[in-house]
């Protein structure tokens, strides 16, 4: 599992890990059913405070992206394709709430930035030699 | 509610006139690591040299395990990893004198541990302290402060001058010990990043008193650095609830603010003021806010 945390972030370190295994199951990368690190090994690599690692599994056990059992270790929750759809949904939404607070906060109406969005999806096929997903 | 490790309650300490604790409460939970931050001469040495009893409280009082650590050393200093700056090490013993010589102090000294953590760091037995570098001197102190397994890890300024090697040892050395159960960390640092990285809690201090004293993620999610541009020039910086500091001029001004998101806009838009960046801050922002002055 391949996480970046920057301590100077202005994203709590718990929070940094919550959302970047979100992103991982979200996108795939890691599939259900796989095992995390442990709670100790993480904050070895990291070197990071073990109860902030505590903390994010259980902020991810809350939110049911994994599941722990003592003993066992904690593991990639099962989803089916419209949990995992719903997945990377709400780790879009996060994403879009800060752009909506954003533009607010620098006056850009919404039909602006929806023609902006539209501007650099498009800008984004044309680079990537890509046709508009159907459905 | 956890043990408390430690627990200060109402202390004041003078030098000559000045108060170089004025008036400091806190509790540090068992298994927890406390931050202590501040500048340099704002009390954090003080109130160490308090903890470890080297100093009596001239007001208020300090419980160390629930202990008086001056009427009662040998029951304090016997579970306190210590390792300050200077490393206080007899620098004309040999490094296995030195493991020798530590371990007669302490029932807990693990001699396995010890010899784990001497080939990790890479120190050679018939090395004199003295002929070491000061990062090689700085892991032999931590050697000494760790292998007894002591309940309160206690690290004062323990990065000062050491290359980012040595001071990953150190982190590693805190994560590890707290990640045996029951163990707690208290170390001050001036390098917030590294306090950022390892701390649950993070205690600043100025002047002798605390400005701060909260959960790091709690600290995290309150603290704002918000860019902000008004439609007139201010002349002084305006009057926000919840600013910490502002920097700027004319139409453009930088605030660290903490509080509630939902009420800053219309707060901001009150002022005539319209906000272009808003951005969650390091320990580093807002302690450079609480010290640089410009308090409201």
């Amino acid at each position: 599992m391949r996480l970046f945390i920057s301590p100077t972030d202005g994203v709590p370190i718990y929070m940094q890990i919550v959302q970047q295994v979100r992103r991982l199951v979200a996108s795939g990368e890691l599939e259900s059913g796989e095992e995390l690190p442990s709670i100790r090994s993480l904050a070895d690599t990291l070197v990071i405070n073990p109860n902030t690692v505590a903390r994010a599994y259980r902020d991810l056990e809350a939110a049911g992206i994994v599941t722990s059992s003592r003993g066992l270790g904690t593991f990639v929750a099962a989803t089916d394709q419209s949990t995992a759809h719903g997945e990377r949904r709400s780790v879009l939404k996060e994403r879009l709430n800060a752009l909506v607070v954003e533009s607010h906060q620098m006056g850009i109406p919404l039909a602006e930035v929806q023609e902006m969005l539209n501007e650099s999806y498009a800008a984004f096929l044309a680079a990537q030699d890509l046709e508009v997903p159907r459905g | 509610m956890a043990e408390l490790i430690l627990e200060v309650k109402n202390l004041v300490r003078t030098f000559g006139r000045r108060r170089a604790i004025d008036d400091i409460s806190f509790t540090l939970e068992r298994g927890s690591v406390l931050g202590l931050v501040g500048q340099n001469g704002a009390g954090k040495t003080t109130l160490i040299k308090h903890i470890l009893g080297l100093l009596r409280a001239e007001n208020g009082s300090v419980r160390v395990f629930g202990l008086d650590p001056v009427a009662d050393p040998p029951g304090v200093l016997s579970r306190i990893g210590y390792l300050s700056e200077e490393g206080d090490l007899p620098l004309w013993m040999k490094v296995e004198e030195l493991v020798r010589y530590s371990a007669a102090f302490y029932p807990g000294w693990d001699p396995k541990y010890a010899e784990e953590l001497q080939k990790q760091f890479g120190l050679s037995s018939d090395s004199k302290l003295g002929a070491l570098s000061k990062g090689q001197r700085a892991r032999a102190g931590l050697l000494c402060a760790l292998a007894f397994k002591p309940e309160l890890l206690l690290l004062d300024e323990p990065s000062s001058g050491l290359d980012p090697v040595v001071r990953r040892d150190i982190l590693s050395a805190v994560i590890r010990t707290i990640a045996d159960e029951g163990r707690t960390v208290l170390f001050s640092s001036h390098l917030l990043a590294e306090v950022e990285q390892v701390s649950d809690r993070v205690i600043m201090i100025d002047g002798g008193r605390i400005v701060l004293n909260d959960d790091l993620s709690n600290i995290k999610e309150a603290y704002f650095r918000i860019d902000i541009r008004f439609e007139a020039n201010q002349e002084v910086p305006p009057t926000l609830p919840g600013s910490i500091h502002w920097e700027g001029k004319g139409k453009d001004w930088t605030v660290i603010w903490a509080g509630d998101q939902s009420a800053l806009t219309s707060a901001v838009c009150a002022l005539k003021g319209r906000i272009l960046t808003n951005r969650g801050v390091s320990l580093d922002e807002i302690f450079v806010a609480y010290a640089g002055g410009c308090t409201q």
